[in-house]
């Protein structure tokens, strides 16, 4: 194996080496010779998108679903800067991609050569880390370090940089094992103290009013069993953020819906009033504690993160574990094993006695309508229609949050939607990506008609490459998320969040190649989700939808989660 | 809750010796709001290794949240915060103060008591290079400043652990 390779040859070797079977890209001169290797390369196969912020959502959506790393591919310039809301999108939501830019030859790098900026400048505060690769030598350890910082410790996206040249030397490559990948300061902390676990649990035994607040840390650490064996043997009701929804069945009699802004009254009652709080893979983001000093205000907190940066970041905590969620958890059941069993049923009638009647005073409701359609019945029938099991990606505002409240989510990796950038124009693209992931699965993007012109030019993509992703629009004909603040904590006025003027969506499906329906009356609803799910062929269903509806309970900005807007 | 007090670290960062690792770490206080009043940094004995003296201030949970962020970029190697451990720091300036006539033997004695040395001299001035900790500087100064400072140069606060003493 003495022969000589090119950087291009060898990047796509490493891609190889790291089982890579799909990239989302989009060509240009900086990238030139890969996109030339590729086609040698069968095993491979590259989805062309139409805008590189779509193939960085493609990858983001493909990395939830397939638990796999996910990768983009772009050229220098213009093509990486697209990529950014993309890479920042996946770094708020701590999602495994690895996006490859290329960059002006070594020699032109800083003379404001032909397209060039400097990405990985402008990606550092956004990446989990990113590489300049100046030197052919060290291309193949760089690839290989990218998809292990990618996917380890709390996962996140990683930038590298490739100058053409680089692309363009040859040399013959060292024999390395991405296994053997060893970064001497980078050692995240994957198994849980157990002395501190132990703590954990003898504080979790005495709890009289316990809760188990989880979020995305149990999807990436694929620690949904342990979650439920654990909640299940002490009876601990379970509420999750947007990024764990998933994460504990949405049908379990211990599961309290959401919590925060938009969650569910019962969830952040049960917060408020908990005695202990254990935080499982979840960050104390301000949309979840609304005003911080009011957030559990009578719990001990227990907190369980493989990031240490997370904990104590908001919130002061009591027991801090750092580790994985799942290692953690499997660490508490076990420990469980050895205690003497108690009648836990018996001793939580009380606690979940109360979470019932919240529950019951304030459901998740909504006026039915037999004139309109209700955007949160859109999503009921969406549920309904597919038995609960099609995967749902969502764009961002009203339709995500209704996404979130009404589908009922039975297992992780099912629910994608950009939590902690709330980038518009996330849902289609992602969805791309999760169909590409799960070729055989039903997929739904759950869509604002505001955000679904963000990046509306996948059509052609997953009409070229016969990816059937379905599109639930639900067009109330306003920014939607944004109205409903200016109603109801700017009086009502609408300022640019008006959405009439608009395209007319099913003739915008069928101009791409896809198939367009739209609903105007409610019991044109389940028969339009019905013929949608059966053709195999991207779709776009527009639900004309009762345009004042809001999202409720509600939250209120800078208020504590008792202070909630009921329905 | 206990009113939240601020107070001056000294931490030390072991980093890789690689291009941008430094904007890595300046970027991360002015991206999070944290506050750095100074910062030095250079070769170890082993040229791999870079390690940054910096002086920032903060509540408890500020600079425990620095000190996280700092390890959890990828390419740092170790952190500790000096302020926690028995240590040495030192400062230098350089000061070009005005020393005319009747003030050119007063600069003189100034500087001999605090044991600064006059690096250069013209006929109407002298530049002393002071060392020293922060408040022996800030002393300096303030006895030079009626003289007249014409120009000023200082560094970064360098640290280091003092050893164990058994
Ligand atoms: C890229 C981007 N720009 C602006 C916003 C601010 N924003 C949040 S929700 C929202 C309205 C979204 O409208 P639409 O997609 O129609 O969804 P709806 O709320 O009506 O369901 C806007 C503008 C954002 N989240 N992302």
């Amino acid at each position: 194996m003495s022969t000589k390779r090119t950087g291009a040859q060898i990047f796509l070797d490493c891609l190889e080496r790291e089982g890579v079977q799909h990239i989302f890209g989009y060509p240009g001169g900086a990238v030139i010779d890969i996109y030339d290797e590729l086609t040698r390369r069968p095993h491979i196969k590259h989805y062309l998108v139409r805008h590189e912020q779509a193939a960085v959502h493609a990858a983001d959506g493909y990395a939830r679903a397939s638990n796999k790393v996910g990768v983009a591919l772009v050229t220098s310039g213009p093509g990486a800067t697209n990529t950014v809301t993309g890479i920042a999108s996946a770094y708020m939501d701590s999602i495994p991609i690895v996006v490859f830019s290329g960059q002006v030859p070594t020699h032109l790098i800083g003379n404001d050569a032909f397209q060039e900026v400097d990405i990985v400048g402008i990606t550092r505060p956004c990446t989990k880390h990113n590489y300049l690769v100046t030197d052919i030598k060290h291309l193949a350890r760089t690839i290989h370090e990218a998809f292990y910082i990618a996917r380890s410790g709390r996962p996140g996206p990683v930038l590298v940089d490739l100058p053409k040249n680089v692309q363009q030397a040859s040399i013959v490559p060292e024999p390395l094992d991405p296994k053997e990948i060893r970064i001497p300061s980078y050692q995240p902390t994957v198994h849980a103290n157990p002395r501190q676990v132990r703590r954990a649990l003898d504080l979790i035994l005495q709890a009289k009013q316990p809760v188990l607040y989880t979020g995305g840390g149990i999807i990436h650490s694929n620690a949904s069993e342990e979650l439920l064996k654990f909640a299940e043997a002490l009876q601990i009701p379970v509420t999750s953020t947007l990024m764990g929804l998933g994460g504990f069945p949405g049908i379990h009699p211990l599961w309290m819906g959401m919590l925060g802004m938009h969650g569910t009254y019962c969830a952040n009652m049960a917060v408020a009033n908990s005695d202990v709080l254990i935080a499982v893979g979840a960050r104390f983001d301000d949309r979840v504690t609304g005003r911080l000093d009011a957030f559990a205000p009578h719990a001990k907190i227990i907190h369980i993160d493989i990031d240490p940066s997370s904990i104590s970041k908001n919130v002061v905590v009591d027991i801090p574990i750092v580790g994985d969620c799942r290692d953690a958890l499997h660490q508490l059941n076990n420990l469980l094993k050895k205690e003497e069993p108690r009648d836990w049923a018996a001793l939580r009638e009380e606690w979940l006695g109360r979470i019932r009647e919240w529950d019951r005073k304030h459901p998740l409701k909504y006026k039915k309508s037999k004139e309109v359609i209700k955007p949160q019945f859109v999503v009921e029938k969406l549920w309904e229609v597919t038995g609960g099991d099609a995967y749902i990606t969502t764009e961002v505002g009203q339709n995500q949050m209704w996404a979130a409240q009404f589908f009922k989510f039975k297992r992780a990796r099912q629910f994608m939607t950009s939590g902690g950038l709330g980038a518009m124009g996330y849902g289609f693209p992602a969805a791309m990506g999760v169909q590409v992931a799960k070729p055989d699965a039903i997929v739904i993007d759950i869509a604002g008609d505001g955000s679904i012109l963000m990046n509306i030019q996948e059509l052609i993509t997953v009409v070229e490459n016969n990816l059937p992703v379905k599109i639930a629009i639900l067009n109330n004909a306003y920014l939607g998320m944004v109205r409903q603040w200016q109603q109801l904590l700017y009086d009502k006025r609408y300022s640019a969040t008006d959405l009439s003027a608009q395209p007319d969506f099913v003739k915008v499906a069928e101009a791409f190649g896809a198939v367009g329906f739209r609903a105007t009356k409610p019991e044109e609803v389940e028969p339009v989700i019905r013929k949608a799910m059966e053709i195999k062929r991207p779709v776009i269903m527009d639900f004309v939808v009762d345009r004042e509806e809001c999202v409720m309970p509600m939250v209120p900005p800078g208020k504590a989660t008792h202070e909630m807007l009921l329905a | 809750m206990e009113a939240k007090k601020n107070r001056r670290h000294t931490i030390s960062v072991w980093v890789d010796n690689q291009p941008g690792v430094l904007s890595r770490v300046t970027g991360l206080f002015s991206g999070r709001g944290f506050n750095i009043e100074s910062l030095c940094v250079a070769e170890t004995m082993d040229p791999a290794t870079s390690r940054i003296t910096l002086v920032t201030s903060g509540d408890e949970q500020i600079i425990e949240q620095i000190i996280k962020q700092l390890r959890k970029l990828i390419n740092t190697q170790k952190v500790v915060d000096l302020s926690e451990l028995d240590h040495v720091e030192r400062e230098m300036a350089m000061v070009r103060v005005k020393a005319e006539d009747k003030s050119r033997a007063e600069v003189l004695r100034i500087a001999d008591i605090f044991r600064c040395r006059v690096v250069d001299v013209s006929p109407t001035t002298y530049t002393l290079e002071i060392t020293g900790n922060h408040e022996k500087i800030q002393a300096v100064l303030s006895l030079l400043k009626s003289h007249g400072i014409l120009d000023i140069v200082r560094s970064g606060t360098l640290a280091i652990q003092r050893a164990k003493k058994e």
